[in-house]
């Protein structure tokens, strides 16, 4: 379970996120929405300790994020930030193996191996694995930046916007890999998502955000209504049955 | 499936369901390490053992060629014996900048800037000019001895701790900042010593002209111990972190989110890099595109991000091309003391060959 108290960070009198409560409960699939600006981003780095809070604590799996060693917390926590640039040149295999930093130290045994194969698989990135990450299509880089956090092995996942530049295939591909590892291999998946139709469709649960506020959380059942979705984006939404559940039509 | 034509971009199909079955593979597969495959290993190996023996040949051509006395008898001996000191020296200075600049560009992660832009070289240069400045031609001897060698490391090193601890710890704590401001101290600095230099008379300009190019000649053997001991500490504290450092080359969020404390060892790196720099520097002066070249071409040859494989190798490119262009300026063209200008010249060419051929950095 992930545990946030009272977490507030202060960038100017008017910008301040939080303070933010809020309970997430271990396994399946949570969802952030909210409009731009709301500080989804912001709260989910500084659960993954990217970024430091200004009050309050998170815990996750009973561990203080504040206060656990780094290094301890790799093993329990991945995060993954939308924007990655890096200045050396690596192979999708080599990049996933960074995965395994945490409990290797760079040094790659056979077990390590065995995870980095694992999830090179899950993503579906096999015949890819030897290609450089310059070589790959946008949508095939953001699956190995995902691999490389399934290779933690930690039980929380955090991502923060993975469908960013994607395609409509790619982003259905992704959302359908990220259920299947909350339900598989009983990860709990924490994504930061812009279309509340894929939250609705891919999460067990939604948290919705605005203003640096928490304002609704729930299954996806109680927030996909009109006047919830209404009021969390501050513009007209109607909700109606598709053919594979709810749907969010704000057009 | 899968888009023959368009490799690049083709998909394979995901695996579909729970308990999939994989057609188990007979070797493990492998390629997670410090290079992607074994061709890559091997041209590592090779280009190693290549510089290896070239630094071998230049260093024995540089002790025996042009010896008057036949070789193996006690003055060609006596003789080597001098020429020692200025390999061991070569050796130190590509040690300090090869090592130096790859981790400061590992910790920045830029491959443009090198510590040279944060203000040490202008650091040198006030303090040659202002030595000159207030105590005339005697001045540049009042800057020879161990205890200010000693000193001018210090004030190099402290500068820089200071400046990094300041800019790290502050509101605004990111590498821009600090890189903008250190190349603002650089550039006032530099001004400084212009400035004083324009009230030198024309001797001890010349004097002090010889002191601001950087020239093996320039160090002085009592220095090498001193220096040798800061270099087997930083680069060996370097070494000691190269895995991490490795990490550290993903950027901050993914170093953080693998358990690294990113700031911490940004600025542990950065105190080695002064050291090697401050030591370098004060040891022959200032080199300013020297580092630059050997790191860039180390990156361009090494085919691997792994820091334990990049140091090595650029210590030796760093002493291939210093003792290359002293041997070639010695016994070519009989022209010594003129080595930075062979290295600027070569080093920019083959730079600019590199870039327009690969186009990227």
């Amino acid at each position: 379970m992930i545990t946030i108290d009272k977490v507030a960070k202060t960038y100017s009198e008017t910008v301040r996120i939080g303070p933010v409560d809020l309970e997430i409960p271990a396994g399946g699939v949570t969802a952030l929405v909210g409009p731009n600006g709301a500080g989804k981003s912001t709260l989910l780095t500084m659960v993954g300790r990217l970024l430091g809070m200004d009050e309050g604590t998170v815990e996750v799996a009973g561990y203080d994020v504040g206060s656990t060693a780094s290094k301890d917390l790799a093993k329990i926590l991945s995060v993954l930030r939308q924007e990655n640039h890096f200045i050396t040149r690596l192979t999708v295999r080599q990049l996933v193996g960074f995965g395994r930093f945490p409990y290797s130290q760079g040094r790659i045994t056979r077990e390590d191996e065995q995870k980095i194969s694992e999830a090179i698989d899950f993503l579906g990135l096999t015949e890819l694995e030897g290609r450089y990450l310059d070589q790959l299509s946008g949508g095939q880089r953001q699956r190995a930046y995902v691999a490389m956090v399934l290779a933690q092995d930690t039980e929380y996942v955090l991502l923060d916007e993975p469908l960013n530049n994607l395609d409509m295939r790619h982003s259905v591909q992704m959302m359908g890999r990220l259920r299947d590892a909350a339900r598989e291999l009983g990860r709990t998946i924490v994504v930061v998502l812009h279309d509340i139709n894929f939250a609705a469709h891919y999460s067990d649960r939604i948290v919705a955000m605005k203003d640096g506020g928490v304002v609704e959380t729930g299954p996806v059942a109680e927030i996909m209504t009109d006047a919830v979705l209404t009021r969390v984006f501050d513009t007209p939404v109607q909700v109606i049955e598709g053919p594979t559940g709810p749907l969010a039509v704000y057009y | 499936m899968t888009d023959r034509t368009a490799p690049a971009l083709a998909d394979p199909a995901p695996p579909v369901g729970p308990g999939r079955s994989r057609t188990p593979r007979e070797e493990p597969r492998s390629g997670s390490g410090a290079f992607a495959d074994a061709r890559a290993r091997r041209r590592y190996v090779i280009v190693l053992i290549a510089l290896a023996v070239a630094a071998a040949g230049f260093g024995v051509g540089m002790l025996a060629m042009g010896n008057p006395m036949p070789v193996g008898s006690r003055g060609f001996w006596l003789i080597a014996e001098l020429r020692v000191t200025s390999l061991i020296v070569m050796v130190i200075c590509a040690f300090c900048q090869a090592t130096a600049t790859i981790a400061f560009q590992t910790v920045t992660t830029n491959r443009i800037i090198t510590p040279s832009i944060m203000g040490f070289e202008s650091l040198y240069r006030v303090i040659q000019t202002g030595a000159v400045y207030l105590l005339g031609v005697a001045g540049v001897g009042a800057l020879q001895g161990t205890t200010q060698f000693l000193l001018q490391v210090a004030a190099m090193v402290g500068l820089s701790v200071l400046l990094y601890g300041w800019l790290l710890r502050g509101k605004y704590a990111n590498l821009q900042v600090m890189l903008l401001i250190g190349i603002i101290i650089g550039g006032g600095l530099g001004s400084v010593s212009a400035f004083m230099q324009r009230l030198l008379t024309p001797s001890e300009f010349d004097v002090l002209t010889a002191r601001l190019f950087g020239s093996i000649s320039n160090a002085e053997t009592e220095y090498i111990p001193y220096a040798i001991v800061f270099c087997v500490l930083a680069g060996g504290g370097l070494w000691w972190n190269a895995r991490t450092l490795n990490t550290v080359a993903l950027g901050k969020d993914i170093c953080l989110n693998l358990g690294v404390r990113h700031g911490r060892q940004t600025i542990l790196t950065l105190v080695m890099v002064s050291v090697l720099m401050a030591t370098s520097t004060a040891l022959i002066g200032p080199m300013t595109f020297f580092g630059f070249l050997v790191a860039t071409l180390t990156y361009q040859i090494a085919g691997t991000h792994d820091h334990r494989r990049l140091f090595p190798l650029g210590v030796l490119v760093g002493f291939v091309v210093l003792a290359g262009a002293y041997f070639v300026m010695d016994h070519v063209f009989y022209a010594q003391g003129v080595v930075s200008i062979i290295i600027e010249l070569v080093g920019g060419t083959v730079f600019l060959v590199v870039i327009l051929r690969k186009g990227r950095l």
